[in-house]
């Protein structure tokens, strides 16, 4: 059985930041976000140490967003993408604070989000940062082509984005709360076209909506915002089909990051993915909504697929998971 | 039993539902391109001929490819081949040309990880398979070749 955790407490996000690539600034919420770097190197030699940096300057960003000091801290949730998640343990090495490596793939912000406020909850830790990025050329070499190579994309292919999100979560300060939180079941249907993420991971993302409404009694109407994180265009119309199989209608409150991030002239086909899509969305232009209180209650829950080329190349199918959690201003 | 019912009936969905390629614009573009490069060669291969009349047919043939190999792994080096590639497709990738960016790109991609493990090593993952089968197809038509010229 899934549960659903409601969490006593109710931990607050306390402070949040994120860093972009240059295309992802001139995207959609390219306003919202705290730090557009020039270019993709970020200064660095390779693509790895930019995204590593990316991590590091989004971890120092939020504690000082928070108006905290690196003392303050009590633990490090933080994944990425890349093999044995080295951005996230290689930038919390600069840090003088403990660190939990979690990989969720592109839903690792809900699920750090999630262990955080349960450690806060908890009372086990006073003050935790959580942090996720990825990077378009990273990603791009470790899945799938050079980036020079003459090739077309398929029409089903979405773009990783270049950024990083974090955010603080504790019981003390002023910020939008944590409620409760659903992690996901892995959930496989048969796909393996690695260029279909979105068709991979949707019914990923209709297990724990319908396990979350379940659990808390509640439906669509009950949020503000539904928010997945990177199932773009078709993703998200797959979704919107398998639940209104289900009996739920998702109406106009239901969006998704990937979907929404780049403008319809940046050619990313099917939209935006990676473990930076939703981080950055998450903890820029969602985070300052609630606190303007424009929105009142926010599911948010970002969809990962758990695959690896070695799995793909020996054809395995696609297994996908989704993290949910209910923010409330 | 039920699960693989489901995921059958899940991916013919999914496959209905993926927006398709347009075939003709596609292949339109692939064709004016693919036949401009082969245009190019041939036009190398002329000057070449024209300004070096002691030249042999097969010298120029081999100095024309070394040219458009280089033309190509240059393009690729300063970013512009792999625009071509994504407006072109096929038509960009079957000529020499493409066999060239296919090399060129990851060098550039693994210098990174140094000249042996990274250049060296990574420069033939995606041009490797076509060096393979083109030296095997050529083995089994020389076999045959043999075999006819028995009688």
């Amino acid at each position: 059985m899934a549960e659903t955790i409601k969490l006593k407490k109710q931990p607050k996000i306390i402070g949040s930041y994120s860093i972009v690539g240059p295309k992802e600034g001139k995207g959609n919420f390219g306003e919202y976000f705290d730090y557009v770097m020039k270019n993709d190197f970020f200064g660095e030699k390779t693509f790895e140490k930019a995204e590593r940096k990316m991590l590091e300057n989004a971890i120092t960003g939020v504690i000082q967003n928070a108006k905290l000091q690196t003392k303050d801290i009590d633990i490090m949730i933080a994944g990425d993408l890349l093999n044995q998640i080295i951005s996230s343990s290689y930038a919390a090495r600069v840090f003088n604070f403990p660190f939990l490596g979690v990989y969720g793939a592109c839903s690792t912000m809900a699920e750090s989000i999630g262990v955080a406020s349960i450690l806060v909850d908890g009372g086990y830790s006073k003050n935790v940062v959580c942090c996720t990025g990825s990077h378009f050329s990273t990603a791009e070499r470790q899945y799938r082509f050079p980036l020079e190579l003459g090739n077309q994309r398929p029409p089903t292919s979405q773009w990783t984005v270049t950024g990083a999100g974090s955010c603080v979560i504790s019981l003390e300060g002023e910020g939008p709360r944590i409620t409760m939180v659903t992690f996901g079941k892995v959930v496989d249907w048969g796909i393996n076209d690695v260029n279909n993420m979105g068709g991979a991971m949707a019914p990923a993302a209709r297990e724990t909506m319908l396990n979350h409404f379940r659990n808390t009694k509640t439906g669509p109407d009950d949020y503000d915002l539904i928010l997945t994180g990177d199932l773009g265009k078709l993703g998200s119309e797959i979704l919107i089909d398998l639940m209104e199989d289900e009996g739920i209608t998702l109406g106009s409150n239901y969006g998704d990051c990937g979907q929404m991030y780049f403008k319809r002239s940046q050619q990313t086909l099917c939209g935006a993915s990676g473990a930076g899509c939703c981080a950055t969305v998450f903890n820029s232009f969602i985070i300052k909504k609630l606190q303007e209180k424009k929105y009142k209650r926010i599911l948010f829950m970002p969809t990962g697929a758990l695959l690896s080329t070695t799995s793909t190349q020996q054809g395995d199918t696609i297994p996908c998971t989704c993290h949910a959690i209910v923010i409330e201003a | 039993m039920e699960d693989k019912k489901r995921n059958e009936a899940y991916n013919q969905y999914v496959s209905a539902k993926i927006p398709k390629t347009h075939a003709w614009p596609a292949l339109f573009n692939s064709f004016w391109v693919g036949g401009l490069i082969c245009v190019i060669g041939q036009g190398i291969n002329d000057l070449l001929l024209l300004a070096f009349p002691m030249l042999s047919q097969q010298s120029a043939w081999a100095l024309t490819l070394i040219a458009l190999i280089f033309i190509a792994s240059f393009l690729t080096g300063i970013g512009v081949y792999d625009q071509i590639g994504k407006f072109a497709g096929g038509g960009s990738i079957v000529p020499i040309t493409g066999f060239s960016n296919s090399i060129a790109s990851p060098s550039i991609e693994f210098k990174s990880e140094g000249i042996v493990y990274g250049i060296c090593v990574k420069m033939f993952t995606i041009a490797g398979p076509v060096i393979v089968f083109g030296v095997a197809s050529s083995m089994v038509v020389g076999l045959i070749y043999w075999i006819i010229s028995l009688f």
